[in-house]
């Protein structure tokens, strides 16, 4: 068991070295960075079978005692996200490698090894018992994020790198410093122990750092006002990059304050958190409608749906927390598969803009069809993963007898669907409008692409389909992350 | 707790957070590089007292100084060097595309709001 979870961080960081030194052999690099990312995915799912029914696994690095080692805890809220996470960035890769070298694709040589150490990151931030071994995970990832969005170098990249860079890494600074608070006022930096001494603390200190990590996890999540970062850049990367940006980065995020807040229990936390995830779903779902791009659409969805994410977490009950969890668990399949669609739509139109496409629909059905999946699932229409996740929240709030919220979550729910009309309208309806067909510059493999797609799509359809169990098992998860004893004995004790 | 460094560890930050609101990308990058020192030094204070080496005197456990926010300021400097080589090399790229290393807006953005301006001009008129 041991052995799974050191593996899923150890096979894509082996494969991300081994398409480094194959960079020329183009094949049997695919093939290898692949290989890599499968072997950490089908771990994972092991990893989440072994929890579900054997409890709680922690592996002490080294052998080092909790107080002073690392620790890598796999509970059942890490074990539910982690399988979904690795299975994106799969799914992902194999798309980059069907689009092959394009105007829109990512350079292969390095978006494979690169996406190797971001899935190594992700593990490590998901699997993770210390504050510190987080910081180093979230580096991780951001610096593989970092060089995925600018590795192309043309302006826009950078220029709106230049911000994400500087963002991010000002949220890391943050970061650090609340490291050295916590430890200050603690003297440990081991998630379990915190939950035991954080609630000890005096309100004031307590609080500060509850605020301080607020503050540092939601600007990694893009929540308002933290989130002018995201629909700049992650439009301009290559859509795959995009893909694994939007499905995951900003929900390590959320994440990681999801586990941090509630283990340490920061309920007077709540009424901020609440006010904050309105304001981030209603900001996030107008300025999508003021978008006229697939891609920057999308972005502004990214945030919009944080904010329902933040909505379960800030309410700080059993309900809530498990609505958090199981829109987590719907969300990152979702947005990745919009964006891969987005990456398909740009491969048949060349353009992502809305005004200078139309007519796909009749054209390419399939990819209409696609697109509409996850889109009315985003948007939270039954009978799809969306509607479930969606209701989860809602009702959680007006068990909480927060109305304010609930009607607010409800416009947001709204906006969205007129948003996507509007992709639907510019992209799939009308004619075709002032050109044919782009031809790619290199030649495409479009079945692996399309396929990988609707490989996800049936991912995001299983998720809807197995609603019963997960929802079962988010609130098993939540009610372990909430009553943290179970979380400090595993840890602490053996 | 040291009132010195406690002194440094704000004058730093102070510093690092003025140089990091500046528009050029290479004022930024010293003011993360002194963000950064200030935020290792903070790390140290937290760890209690200064002592000898934790492992040159393993007998006497009580003077030595506490390794762990040593280790953790170690990676942290560590991590911080590689990221000041990639904004290093951000702003090289962004001075060869255009000339100066500024942090430029968001262009959508500024579309947009242009178009809004548009519209309201229109419906004065």
């Amino acid at each position: 068991m041991s052995f799974l979870i050191a593996m899923v961080m150890i096979a894509p960081l082996v494969a991300a070295s081994a398409g480094i030194l194959l960079r020329r052999r183009a094949r049997t690099r695919d093939i290898a960075t692949m290989a890599g990312l499968g072997v950490a995915a089908l771990g994972s799912f092991a990893i989440l079978f072994e929890v579900a029914s054997n409890g709680t696994q922690v592996i002490r690095v080294g052998g080092w005692s909790p107080t002073v080692g690392i620790v890598l805890v796999a509970d059942l809220f890490a074990a539910l996200v982690l399988p979904i996470a690795l299975s994106i960035i799969l799914i992902v890769e194999v798309f980059a490698v069907g689009q092959r070298r394009t105007a829109w694709g990512a350079n292969p040589e390095l978006a494979g090894p690169l996406l190797g150490v971001l899935t190594a990151g992700v593990a490590l931030a998901i699997l993770t018992g210390d504050l510190f071994t987080l910081f180093v995970a979230f580096e991780l990832i951001l610096v593989s994020s970092y060089v995925l969005l600018t590795h192309q170098g043309k302006r826009g990249q950078i220029r709106s790198g230049m911000t994400y860079v500087v963002m991010n890494l000002f949220a890391s600074t943050l970061f650090l410093f609340g490291v050295a608070f916590v430890y200050a006022a603690t003297g440990t930096i081991n998630i379990a122990l915190l939950a035991e001494r954080i609630p000890e603390l005096d309100a004031g200190i307590r609080l500060g750092i509850g605020a301080w990590f607020f503050v540092v996890f939601g600007t990694k999540a893009a929540i308002f006002p933290l989130f002018s970062w995201l629909p700049d850049s992650y439009p301009t990367a290559p859509t795959t990059i995009t893909a694994v940006f939007a499905g995951l980065l900003t929900k390590i995020g959320i994440y990681a304050m999801i586990r941090f807040h509630t283990l340490t229990g920061m309920d007077e936390l709540g009424p901020v958190m609440l006010v904050v995830a309105g304001l981030t779903m209603v900001v996030g779902a107008l300025g999508a409608l003021a978008q006229s791009d697939v891609k920057r659409i999308l972005s502004f969805h990214v945030i919009s749906q944080i904010g329902y994410m933040l909505m379960g977490l800030g309410l700080f009950s059993a309900a809530g927390t498990t609505g958090a969890i199981l829109f987590l668990l719907h969300h990152m399949p979702v947005k990745t598969v919009l964006f891969l669609v987005g990456g398909l739509i740009e491969n048949h139109e060349g353009t992502s803009s809305l005004d200078r496409s139309g007519g796909l629909a009749a054209r390419r059905p399939l990819i209409a069809a696609m697109f509409a999946i996850p889109a009315l699932s985003l948007a939270g229409l039954p009978p799809f993963s969306g509607f479930v996740a969606k209701l989860a929240v809602i009702s959680a709030a007006i068990d909480e007898a927060s109305i304010g919220i609930a009607v607010v979550a409800l416009a947001a729910g709204a906006l969205t669907l007129l948003s996507m009309t509007k992709i639907w309208i510019g992209v799939f309806w009308g004619t075709d409008a002032d050109q044919a067909e782009a031809t790619p510059a290199a030649p495409n493999n479009r079945r692996l692409m399309t396929g990988a797609t609707a490989l996800a799509v049936a991912g995001t359809l299983a998720i809807s389909l197995l609603a019963g169990p997960i929802f079962d098992l988010s609130q098993r998860a939540a009610n372990e992350l909430r009553s943290a004893d179970l979380y400090i004995d595993e840890v602490t004790s053996r | 707790m040291s009132i010195a460094l406690l002194v440094t560890v704000g004058g730093l930050t102070t510093v690092g957070l003025y140089l990091i609101t500046a528009r050029s990308l290479s004022r930024i990058l010293l003011g993360f590089s002194i963000l950064g020192h200030a935020a290792v030094i903070a790390l140290l204070t937290a760890g209690g007292p200064p002592g000898n080496a934790p492992l040159a005197d393993r007998d006497s456990a009580s003077d030595i100084a506490n390794p762990v926010p040593q280790a953790l300021a170690l990676t942290a400097i560590v991590i911080s060097f590689g990221l000041t080589l990639f904004l290093l090399a951000l702003a090289r790229r962004q001075q060869a595309l255009t000339g100066d290393d500024l942090v430029e807006d968001d262009l959508e953005d500024k579309r947009i709001a242009a178009r809004l301006q548009t519209a309201s001009t229109e419906a004065t008129a």
